[in-house]
């Protein structure tokens, strides 16, 4: 078994009387390829909420490499190597698809402000890094002829895809993906899961991602965890997850007696 | 280090030559309103800064403006630390320390109100502005409501203007450049999405306490100036409605745009100026009621400001370039 | 202590004359969530409308709970008429609009209102028609009470309860609610969101109406400045109870009231202007949504 580099320990959200998800444990391993999915509203965008710091989870605790990372902020999180995509695509719309890029690598800028007024070459040189990196990375999705054009004027399954630029130039550990083939045709979605199993051996990334399309996460997914109404009925290999009967009650609902 | 200072030298001497034109082909009253374009275009400036980079709606910045001035004008009256002939050496020095002062208050109002968001931010600092008001008022060592009279001038109107010039470009090349650099990406990024920006690792309560900062400085210095020029203040100069009109002219020139932000400037402070022809002949002021007739207009015609969020040198590329 | 209660009722009668023009402000940002400056001024328009109806009536001089009756109709319907106006000539053009841009042009029309005032009335204050006669209506223990703060209270208190059976009891109310809650929605559901946003308008400006002549009443020095400091406090007093909430803005515009007062009486008047917007800070920055207000959760 390799080493554990996330763990959810009983991690509980409760808004107001509802509990969104009801303390909640999983285990991700180095390298790993894992699913999350359940039914929806079962609580799997809540999940990630409380994994990147959106949300701090009322009970328990996540750790990340052996260490604790409650109540620390969202930016503190990424900074730490958790990457994120959103469901509902949050790109700076009105900013270049670069610059969407380039704001993700903010983090590993070391000149101060007044490099930037005086010109210096600390400056000028990280500025130019700082862009090499970015356009490689566009490269991977095929997004580098766009580079300049706003993010907001991509097609949808292109947006889909810089979100995942973005996060991957935070340089993570572990990247999560919010549905990242929704709205995507077959092709496209077989072309995507290409991608993201290439991105995790070049970049030796651990990947967690929500999906609806059963076919894919089946396909592609190591470990899955199924979530039901907050709570986990199942975890394990996709043949597993595949004859259990309580996914299968939890998907298509029991027949009341 | 010798090219960052290129091109604002260029512009300084830029500035003086037109600068000159005015000094020998205009009257008094022409030249002092055109320094008071000129503190306009700093505040203007300066308040793009927060209002359109990093998309916080502040309505405190006549609080900012209030302090730099008041400490211009005590320091200035009260401090003489160099000879006659090296006083331009100690009012740049006053100037920057009004911009400083201005710039602490704004890390102190900065630092718990920009949890909020919107609305509620530009009350509170509405409120914070209002605050530094009334402070001022109760303050007798600067003259309370009567105010601060026989502020020293920066001389004539040539070396007030040059002072002027500097300070703009100071401020013009900061915020340009800053905007150029990852910094200003993060600003940015505020600006779009928050809880993006936190997610890509971007602190983004670090980001707007900066931008708050850098702003009230330069809205201080706007202040100095100003406390220099008309030689007297009080603290009715300082009404949240001078902020109201710094934010009109943020979106009237184009959020986001500095070289709206100066046209903006510039249309504001000299349209109540030509208008007064019209006063002579009618006999009462319609100034203010077409002033903000023309406000409301252009916000219903042209919601995006003068220049939206482009520069003067997009428009030109935009434009000019194709159609050549 | 009979110094403290005398100055509890003064302050309650300063509240509920906020709590007339707070309202007009938490209705509409309610329902368009925007910050209406102009009606501050729209309130000042109701006492002049009022003077001059009076003088035309030739009822400025003629205290009476007629002549009373007679302002407050004058200003109520004055002022519904100007907010109406608006509302359709500034405000429904920019309904799509940035927020920013909607709270310039609604600034731009403050400014117009305040100047345009100046050129129409002039900018001398005008001496507000002699509505009621003042006198101690009770005294005992040392607390005076007398017909104004009397009438301040009961015409408050009036307005309020039909704004509230206004809004609750009936269906223009429910649509008001509705629309309030989600625009979209309510109009699926057959509601014309834009006339409803015109009767809230007409509504909250009425009841700017009424405060002006109960100010006029009690301050009777007019001039069409006179709603930007007591516009602003109104406001306040709507942000510290949780904009949007009908009861919050009461309950906002009491304690603005009330503090004022006490620090008038107790501390320094000058310091006055600043008490309000210490509170307000206090208040938004531990808790953002005011004292009534909900705080939504941005959904990610």
């Amino acid at each position: 078994m390799s080493d554990v580099l996330l763990e959810a320990k009983n991690i509980t959200m409760q808004f107001g009387g509802l509990k969104a998800v009801d303390s909640l444990a999983f285990k991700i391993h180095k390298g790993q390829l894992a699913g999350l999915i359940g039914p929806n509203g079962a609580g799997k965008t809540t999940v990630f909420n409380m994994l990147t710091g959106v949300y701090q989870p009322t009970e328990g605790e996540v750790i990340l490499e052996g260490q604790s990372i409650k109540g620390l902020k969202p930016f503190q999180i990424s900074q730490r190597g958790i990457a994120r995509t959103f469901q509902n695509i949050r790109l700076f719309k009105k900013l270049s698809v670069l610059d969407n890029v380039l704001i993700a690598t903010h983090q590993h800028v070391k000149y101060s402000l007044l490099n930037s007024l005086l010109l210096t070459k600390s400056f000028t040189e990280s500025e130019k890094n700082q862009k090499e990196k970015a356009m490689d990375l566009l490269k991977i999705f095929s997004l580098e002829s766009k580079a300049n054009e706003l993010s907001s004027s991509l097609p949808y399954g292109q947006q889909r895809k810089l979100e995942i630029v973005r996060a991957l130039a935070t340089d993570p550990k572990i990247i999560l993906l919010d549905e990242p083939a929704a709205g995507m045709n077959h092709s496209e979605t077989h072309q995507l899961m290409d991608t993201i199993a290439k991105i995790r051996e070049d970049f030796k990334l651990t990947v967690l991602l929500i999906e609806h399309d059963m076919k894919l996460v089946m396909g592609i997914c190591e470990n899955i965890f199924v979530l039901d109404h907050g709570m986990k009925i199942e975890e394990g290999q996709p043949a597993k997850i595949q004859n259990s009967k309580k996914v299968i009650e939890a998907y298509l609902g029991i027949e009341e007696a | 280090m010798f090219k960052a200072f290129k091109n604002p030298t260029l512009a300084l001497i830029g500035l003086a030559i037109f600068g000159l034109g005015i000094n020998f082909g205009f009257n008094d009253y022409i030249q002092l309103t055109v320094l008071f374009i000129m503190v306009n275009c700093i505040l203007a400036m300066s308040l793009n800064l927060v209002n359109g980079y990093t998309g916080q709606f502040s309505l405190g910045h006549a609080g900012f403006m209030a302090i730099g001035s008041y400490f211009t004008a005590y320091s200035s009256t009260h401090w003489n630390i160099f000879p006659a002939n090296l006083q331009f050496i100690s009012a740049f020095l006053f100037i920057v320390g009004g911009g400083l002062l201005a710039a602490i208050a704004g890390f102190i109002v900065g630092l718990p109100s920009l949890r909020l968001k919107g609305d509620y931010l530009a009350i509170v600092t509405l409120g914070f502005g209002e605050i530094i008001r009334v402070a001022l008022l109760n303050m007798d060592f600067l003259g309370g409501p009567r105010g601060y009279a026989n502020i020293p001038s920066l001389g004539s109107f040539l070396s007030s203007y040059l002072f002027a010039s500097l300070w703009i470009l100071i401020c013009l090349f900061t915020i340009w450049r800053v905007m150029q650099s990852s910094y200003g990406r993060g600003f940015l990024s505020v600006r779009e999405d928050e809880i993006a920006a936190e997610s890509m690792g971007v602190d983004t309560t670090k980001m707007k306490v900066r931008a708050f900062v850098m702003s009230s400085f330069f809205a201080g210095i706007a202040g100095s100036l100003f406390a220099h020029f008309t030689s007297f203040i009080n603290p009715s100069s300082f009404t949240y409605l001078q902020s109201i009109n710094a934010v009109i002219m943020v979106v009237l020139g184009g959020m986001g745009s500095l070289s709206g932000s100066i046209v903006a400037a510039i249309f504001i402070t000299a349209f109540p100026e030509i208008l007064r022809p019209l006063q002579e002949l009618t006999h009462v002021d319609l100034r203010m009621v077409i002033y903000s007739l023309t406000l409301i207009l252009m916000m219903i015609l042209r919601p995006k400001g003068i220049f939206g969020e482009l520069e003067i040198t997009d428009v030109w590329r935009k434009y000019v370039r194709r159609s050549a | 202590m009979q110094d403290f209660v005398q100055h509890l009722i003064n302050g309650i009668s300063l509240g509920s004359i906020y709590a007339l023009i707070a309202l007009g402000y938490t209705m509409v940002y309610g329902i368009l969530k925007m910050i209406n400056f102009a009606h501050s001024d729209v309130y000042m328009v109701g006492a002049f409308a009022s003077y001059y109806v009076a003088r035309w009536l030739g009822i400025d001089s003629n205290p009476s709970i007629g002549t009373l009756i007679i302002l407050l109709l004058t200003s109520m319907f004055f002022c519904s008429l100007l907010g109406l106006l608006i509302e359709r000539l500034a405000y429904r053009p920019l309904r799509n609009s940035p927020k920013l841009n909607i709270l310039i042009t609604a600034i731009g029309v403050s400014l117009f209102l305040e100047y345009g005032g100046q050129v129409v009335f002039g900018a001398d204050p005008k001496v507000f028609p002699d509505v009621m006669k003042d006198f101690v209506l009770f005294s005992g223990a040392g607390i005076e009470l007398t017909s104004f703060d009397i009438t301040v209270l009961i015409v408050s208190i009036l307005a309020m309860f039909a704004l509230d059976f206004l809004i609750y009891k009936t269906k223009l109310g429910k649509a008001m609610r509705a629309v309030s809650s989600n625009p979209s929605v309510a109009s699926l559901m057959g509601v014309n969101p834009d006339r409803i946003i015109s009767f809230t308008f007409i509504v909250g400006s009425a009841l700017a109406g009424v405060g002006s002549v109960l100010v006029g009443m009690k301050y009777p020095k007019i001039d069409p400045l006179m709603g930007m400091m007591i516009g602003l406090k109104a406001f306040v007093a709507a942000v510290l109870g949780g904009i949007g909430s009908i009861s919050g803005a009461v309950l906002g515009a009491l304690i603005m009231g009330l503090s004022e007062e006490m620090v008038v009486a107790y501390l320094s008047s000058t310091y006055r202007d600043a008490l309000a917007f210490g509170i307000l800070i206090v208040i938004l920055i531990f808790k953002p949504a005011g004292i009534l207000g909900k705080y939504s959760v941005e959904k990610v």
